[in-house]
């Protein structure tokens, strides 16, 4: 298990070290900078000298190479820099934004594995039957919606129609503002799960296993609660660990929608202002949380099925 | 039963007085939802830090700044001072600060605040957007430059006296109201930590701000104004999507909310939303801005009247823009002292813009390229509108899309032959007109590379003139001048428009940016759901 982490650990480095490398590529073709960007709506007026200022504060003007070699060595001693626009170390704004996110991505994949994976599996056990062919009509469904409309006529319905649930906001973090940006972002990965779940399933119940569970006269809830549900959970892991992973930068559209202060949101902000450090520091926290949930998925493979064996 | 219908009927009548006596005098206590859609976040609740105005929605209740707009009266008026002595030169001002404004950590404001704050600003190594209005001050640039620690011109005569010299004979009103010029504590600065906890003259202080989602506010006791504020607390929420913001105030969660073309035309057919719209012509300009330097024909003042005339701004307005905007007449907005009610716009003649081509020496017409951004309101959907239209006289046009970041960038550096964007017009109409005085350098908003002798003239006389109504009136014929040269297509003024709750009284339709509201004048109803 040791020897996972550590291996994991060596791969993490040069993965960061890529995606920091890239954004920094990026943004040096990309057209516009924080300064000009301030200006945006010609609602903000800025004259020359203290653009230039400015330009130097933030250095700028340095050479690439220059500013990125400055970046990598304070990264590795945990400063991500200071955002242009607040003027607060990266690491400040990015503590307030985890928590709201990694809250939101929980509760949306806590949606997606209690509905997507119950309805999978019962979708199954009957295949071609009613509950089944509602089930994959909603999951196809699920998979196509776009999160953006979707979660609009979630506030419709829920806030404006039945005025059970706030459209918007944080709140006080509570569950009642949670609920619809949760599920707005869950349907996709609920909707994959669904389906995944409903075909590994049927795959396993087909197995000789089964069959020989079933000959030796198993009562049918053990066949499926011992021998289908342990098996077909590996592969349905493999989905909740990719969801999960990429779900954090998937929340940009639902977290702007609902006005939730997550990661995603902070970015996408940043990179309309050109806010560099802030848009690196979302980034790595993003890739950060992807690689980490993946471990968390090869060490659960080994706790669920004693066969994996890493090497 | 008949007894208890009149007992009812009488009731309603009660409470419909009750109701109809609160609409007239202010109520004291209750919150109001304020919505912040710009962006999503707050750049910085340090008011030195950042020009942008999504910030000074916050700013507006929190801090304070020596001069305000006042709204009613149109006009800048004293906010930090009780009155201010004008020297002989017009270059010395002499202030009576209030003797009761009091920070929110209690302490009282003096002289040296004002100061300090100044100072802080010109800070050379920091580049705050401020400094642009405190270089007025004389010495300023020394601190800027780090040759001095003390800004020259400004001289404390006792602790709520305070004496200005000023470079440039201008009204330092325009300078001193911006919310980057904010009058600070020093004492709250200096712990290093004032962002995340922002101390202020405002009649709000700060409670909480969840950086994403909110700032909270909660009235402030020792305010200057007697009796105000009328609210127990403020919330500025941020929404920057609109549909989302939509239905959130329809289902009445937010008090105040930002409407676009899509929304003003829902908002207006509605029996009930109509009655909560307020509107006004704010002081931008949206325009199309010819670079002179770029190509040929722009040189030609009949080439440039000729894109005027050929172009329909009426009918883009109406139908692209759904009358969100009133058309401009001049450079100057309506709300200017400057600005002639009496000027017509260019009619829309394309035959008249044939003529003046064929007279110019562009019988074919020519060819330049548009660069534009994405927005609905001066970008591409209009920029689409626009090509026919021209085509008709023989203009061609090519469209370069980019994002509304580049445009400034790309102005600046003169890479552009036009480009079509929003610019701010006010309130100082002498800094406005100078964007095309022949020796404004392009970097400071001279996009068009306008040049004109006769301009230039109205202006120095102007910049020299210490009286205020002959000052305008020069200015006024600058302005006039403009729009007969025309150096851009002048397409319209913004119609800024906010959508409020019936239980909200006390909005003011400030044209220099409609969402920033001078809150102490707010108040609501007691049906006010807001908690």
């Amino acid at each position: 298990m040791l020897i996972v982490l550590g291996r994991r650990l060596a791969n993490v480095i040069p993965t960061l070290l890529a995606v920091v490398a890239l954004v920094f590529l990026l943004f040096s073709v990309l057209p516009g900078s924080f300064i000009s960007g301030m200006n945006e709506d010609g609602r903000s007026a800025m004259d020359p000298a203290v653009m230039e200022r400015m330009r130097k504060e933030m250095g700028l003007d340095d050479p690439l190479l220059e500013r990125f070699a400055k970046y990598v060595v304070n990264i590795a001693v945990g400063d991500l820099g200071t955002s242009f626009r607040t003027r607060e170390p990266v690491t400040k704004m990015l503590s307030g934004r985890i928590w709201p996110s990694l809250k939101l991505v929980m509760a949306a994949m806590t949606f997606a594995i209690l509905v997507g994976v119950t309805l999978g599996f019962l979708a199954a056990l009957k295949p071609g039957g009613l509950l089944d062919t509602a089930a994959m009509v909603g999951a196809i469904s699920g998979l196509s919606l776009s999160q953006f409309w979707f979660g609009l006529m979630l506030m419709y319905l829920f806030a404006l129609k039945l005025q059970w649930l706030p459209s918007f906001g944080y709140g006080d973090g509570g569950l009642r503002n949670l609920i619809l940006p949760a599920i707005a972002l869950g349907v996709g990965p609920m909707a994959l799960l669904a389906r995944t779940t409903r075909a590994a399933v049927l795959d396993v119940l087909n197995a000789d296993f089964v069959r020989t569970a079933r000959s030796k006269g198993m009562s049918e809830r053990r066949v499926v609660e011992w021998h289908v549900l342990r098996n077909a959970l590996v592969l349905v892991i493999t989905i909740v660990g990719l969801q999960f992973g990429s779900l954090m930068g998937q929340a940009v559209v639902v977290e702007k929608l609902f006005a939730w202060p997550g990661v995603g949101s902070l970015m996408v902000d940043s990179v309309f202002q050109r806010d560099m450090p802030t848009v690196q520091g979302c980034i790595l926290m993003i890739v950060l949380f992807f690689l980490a949930i993946n471990t968390l998925v090869d060490i659960a493979y080994v706790v669920i099925d004693p066969r994996i064996r890493y090497r | 039963m008949r007894k208890l219908i009149w007992l009812a009927a009488a009731a309603v009548a009660v409470l419909g007085a009750a109701a109809a006596e609160a609409q007239d005098t202010p109520r004291k206590g209750g919150s109001i939802r304020m919505t912040a859609p710009y962006a999503a976040s707050f750049g910085s609740l340090d008011p030195h830090v950042t020009p942008r105005a999504q910030d000074d929605i916050v700013n507006k209740a929190i801090q304070r700044t020596l001069y305000n707009w006042n709204t009613s009266a149109n006009k800048l008026e004293l906010e930090l001072a009780k009155s201010v002595s004008v020297s002989a030169d017009g270059l010395t001002y002499t202030y009576k600060l209030r003797d009761d404004a009091f920070f929110h950590n209690g302490r009282k404001m003096t002289a040296d605040d004002l100061i300090f704050s100044y100072t802080r600003i010109m800070d050379g190594s920091k580049g705050y957007p401020g400094a642009r209005y405190v270089r007025l001050i004389k010495g300023a640039v020394d601190v800027e430059k780090g040759q001095a620690k003390e800004i020259s011109g400004l001289k404390k005569i006792d602790d709520f006296t305070l004496e200005m010299t000023i470079t440039d004979r201008v009204d330092p009103g325009y300078y001193f109201f911006a919310g980057t010029t904010a009058i600070l504590p020093k004492e709250e600065v200096e712990k290093g930590n004032f962002a995340s906890n922002p101390v202020g003259l405002g009649p709000f202080k700060f409670k909480e701000h969840i950086p994403g989602s909110r700032v909270t506010t909660e009235r402030f006791d020792k305010f200057y104004k007697p009796g105000k504020p009328y609210l127990d607390k403020l919330e500025v929420l941020i929404m920057a999507e609109a549909a989302a913001r939509d239905v959130a105030f329809r289902n009445k969660e937010i008090d105040t909310s930002i409407l676009g073309p899509a929304q003003y035309v829902a908002y207006r057919a509605d029996p009930q939303l109509s009655k909560g719209i307020l509107e006004v012509a704010e002081m931008f300009t949206r325009a199309i801005t010819m670079n002179h330097d770029s190509i040929k024909p722009f040189q030609d003042k009949r080439v440039r009247q000729a894109i005027n005339y050929a172009i329909d701004a009426n009918l883009i307005i109406s139908r692209l823009v759904k009358d969100k905007a009133y058309r401009a007449t001049s450079w100057l907005p309506p709300s200017s002292a400057a600005f002639d009610k009496t000027v017509k716009p260019y009619p829309f003649d394309p035959e008249k813009a044939k003529k003046l081509l064929a007279e110019a020496g562009y019988p074919n017409g020519f060819e330049f390229e548009l660069t534009t951004s994405q927005n609905e309101s001066w970008g591409l959907p209009i920029v689409e509108a626009v090509i026919p239209m021209l085509a008709k006289v023989g203009i061609k046009l090519k469209p370069k899309l980019v994002e509304v970041t580049v445009l400034t960038e790309l102005a600046m550096k003169g890479d552009h032959q036009a480009y079509i964007g929003s610019n701010l017009t006010g309130p100082d109409s002498l800094a406005t007109l100078r964007c095309y005085y022949s020796k404004t350098p392009r970097t400071a908003c001279n996009y068009t590379g306008f040049k004109n002798p006769a301009f230039d003239k109205l202006l120095d006389d102007a910049a020299q003139e210490g009286d205020m109504a002959k000052r305008n009136e020069l200015l006024k014929k600058a302005n006039n001048l403009l729009y007969d040269e025309a150096p851009v297509w002048f397409f319209n003024y913004n119609k800024a428009v906010m959508a409020y709750q019936p239980w909200v009284h006390g909005l003011q339709a400030n044209p220099t940016e409609i969402t920033h509201q001078y809150p102490e004048e707010i108040w609501v109803d007691a049906n006010s759901p807001a908690k």
